[in-house]
């Protein structure tokens, strides 16, 4: 393990962004978000969490696919390039790191999705372990270690000191990089660890959504749950916007759209939301025609189809975006609880 | 706030047993204080869960289209605020005034619960922790009512609407372009803005039209995605009532309602102080056309 005291990480952002793009929380408009890394951002590397996850980094809110430029009769294809800049993300945290599990699945299977594949390739991730779980928090119900998060190096900070800790190959090569700027932090590192580890833990158990239960969640009950009348009082109030959706980390449905230039396509990929109206719209029309069928499939998803198809793992991770950010209160905690979660302690 | 919810509640059950009403449309308790839902109650056992706290800042009106709709009579609790969003809707025939049983209820200040979370109430003023639209807010008088519970209401002098748009006007072209791109810059089109806001009740947008050209998704041009805001603007000029759920459930914090207050700031210069809501059926200044209006030209002197 390494260590560095936390007055000197501008130095290690410095070094971290001289060789490869450095993406890492910054705060601007009184908002929280990853960003670029320049020396005259706000950075915000302990800000309890971001308004967007850092799925953006490797799977982008809009991305072109291929151009096409129109000049008479001629139709050029302008194929784009295949993403191939190194970079490093830091201080991503438990949860958003095991969302990466979940996009993998989606994106790395057959047929795997090269764009997001070759972001995976070149991005190394920095998590930072949490030490300010937030009241709408409960990565813990998916088996998520807050203080213990994967990624390609483990950072965690105690009493102003950021110890440091490459968990993968790429990690290490990433740490050789930095070489002189980072100490040894010797058997002081592990006790810091044990203690910063004791510390998140009670915290964690003082949440209002610890011990929640997911067990109500499994593949037998598919169609039971899936026929429950009471999806008709959850989604009852349901703006269809879709912030859960943009927020989440794992949501990863996307639409294929052209814009026209006037002299050409521009083919692209945006995120699409589930609660929006033309979300799957098919030449008969959707198959989900009113809010309740869209609001269904959101959660029926991240409980029940994902982990179906991908050996009990559920698409959700506890980051508690959408319980901040839904501008009704209805999010996937009411969803847990009102289908068959834990209803009081 | 307790009381009230009591007086709101009693009053329902009465309307709802001598079949008047056929639901109640007010607010949910969630599992905390700070997280009530908007919720249609359809009967006695159902409102056992009606809450009325400090955290109702969300505007039914909106829900009152879908509502026109259905079955009977709806009872609605409308805030001061809200009751110009009714008026609107129902000027717009978008509600069917017959269907609604406006019960007002009084609004001490709606408490926003990014500004509470984990503070300790009982320090500070009630203003640090009022939502935003809080701040400016229109007043304790109901402009659409059946019928009226009394109760507490906020009891602060509302700060000037305008000021902020009046530094904005103060800017040069360029820094003002600047200051809308670099605040629209944080838009993730989740589209709450449009979804909530009372004034833009199209049955189809024309943003969630395929054929349109244009997408409610995020562009491929971040220009043409910057112009989603402007154009909703424009849409809504002189019908936004400034009710400022745009602002409130944006989750970037963009302060979008400062421009539609831009809008309200010069119909009010162009045609005399117009307020969208303050009664229904009145006629907003852009539909109205007298011979003694001003000419475009000269709303364009003196403007940058």
């Amino acid at each position: 393990m390494k260590k560095i005291a936390e007055n000197r990480l501008p130095e290690l952002y410095q070094a971290l962004s001289a060789e490869r793009k450095l993406y890492l929380p910054l705060e601007e408009g009184g908002v929280v978000g990853y960003g670029l890394y320049s020396p005259e951002k706000k950075t915000a590397l302990t800000a309890p969490s971001t308004v967007k996850s850092p799925k953006e980094l490797f799977f982008p809110q809009v991305e072109g696919v291929v151009n096409f430029q129109m000049q008479g009769k001629n139709i050029d294809i302008l194929p784009i390039e295949m993403p191939k800049e190194d970079f490093v993300v830091m201080g991503v945290r438990a949860c958003d790191v095991r969302s990466f599990d979940v996009l993998d699945r989606v994106f790395l299977s057959d047929p795997v999705d090269g764009y997001y594949a070759a972001r995976r390739e070149h991005g190394t991730i920095v998590s930072l372990a949490c030490d300010q779980p937030q009241n709408s928090c409960f990565c813990e119900a998916f088996g998520i270690d807050a203080a213990a998060p994967a990624g390609d190096v483990r950072c965690f900070i105690r009493e102003g000191v950021l110890y440091w800790q490459a968990l993968t190959d790429k990690g290490q090569a990433l740490t050789d990089s930095l070489f002189g700027l980072l100490e040894e932090a010797g058997p002081a590192g592990q006790e810091q660890q044990e203690a910063f580890t004791a510390e998140t833990k009670e915290k964690l158990q003082a949440l209002p959504y610890h011990g929640l239960d997911l067990s109500a969640f499994t593949p037998d009950r598919l169609g039971e749950l899936f026929h429950d009348p009471k999806w008709k009082k959850l989604s009852q109030a349901c703006l269809g916007c879709g912030s859960c959706t943009f927020v989440c980390p794992t949501c990863q449905c996307y639409d294929v759209r052209d814009f026209d230039t006037g002299h050409g396509i521009q083919r692209y990929r945006c995120w699409d939301s589930c609660m929006y109206s033309d979300f799957t719209m098919m030449a008969h029309g959707t198959p989900r025609p009113t809010q309740l069928e869209k609001f269904r499939q959101r959660f029926m998803h991240k409980l029940v189809y994902f982990p179906s198809n991908n050996e009990g793992m559920y698409s959700c991770v506890g980051c508690g975006r959408c319980v901040r950010k839904c501008p009704i209160h209805m999010h996937i905690v009411k969803v847990i609880k009102a289908l068959g979660g834990k209803k009081d302690e | 706030m307790q009381g009230t919810a009591q007086l709101i509640l009693e009053r329902a059950r009465e309307l709802m047993q001598s079949g008047q009403i056929q639901r109640v449309l007010g607010w949910e308790k969630g599992e905390f204080e700070h997280d009530p839902t908007p919720a249609f109650f359809e009967s006695e056992e159902e409102l056992q869960n009606f809450c009325y706290n400090d955290y109702c800042g969300a505007n039914l009106s909106k829900y009152l289209i879908a509502a026109s709709k259905l079955e009977g009579k709806t009872l609605v609790c409308i805030k001061p605020c809200d009751s110009y969003s009714l008026n609107q809707l129902i000027t717009e025939h978008r509600v069917n005034r017959e269907k609604v049983f406006v019960l007002a209820v009084p609004c001490p200040g709606m408490l926003d619960p990014v500004k509470t979370e984990g503070k300790d109430l009982s320090q500070g003023e009630r203003k640090d922790y009022l939502l935003d639209k809080c701040l400016c807010c229109k007043g304790a008088e109901h402009k659409i009512a059946d019928e009226t519970i009394e109760g507490p209401s906020l009891d602060l002098a509302p700060e000037d609407r305008f000021a902020q748009v009046r530094e904005l006007e103060a800017l040069s072209p360029q820094e003002r372009f600047d200051f809308w791109r670099g605040e629209l810059s944080r838009c993730i089109r989740c589209n709450a803005c449009r979804n909530v806001c009372p004034a833009c009740s199209c049955v189809k947008c024309v943003f969630d039209n395929p054929n349109s050209g244009v997408s409610s998704k995020a562009s491929a041009d971040d220009f043409e995605e910057n112009m989603f805001h402007i154009i909703r603007a424009f849409h809504v000029a002189g019908r936004c009532t400034d009710c400022g759920e745009c602002s409130r459930v944006c989750p970037q914090r963009i302060p979008l309602h400062l421009l539609n207050r831009k809008f309200i700031a010069d119909i009010d210069e162009l045609y005399g102080e117009y307020q969208a809501g303050e009664e229904a059926e009145q006629r907003s200044p852009l539909v109205n056309y007298q011979t003694t209006d001003k000419e475009p030209s000269d709303a364009l002197k003196g403007r940058g």
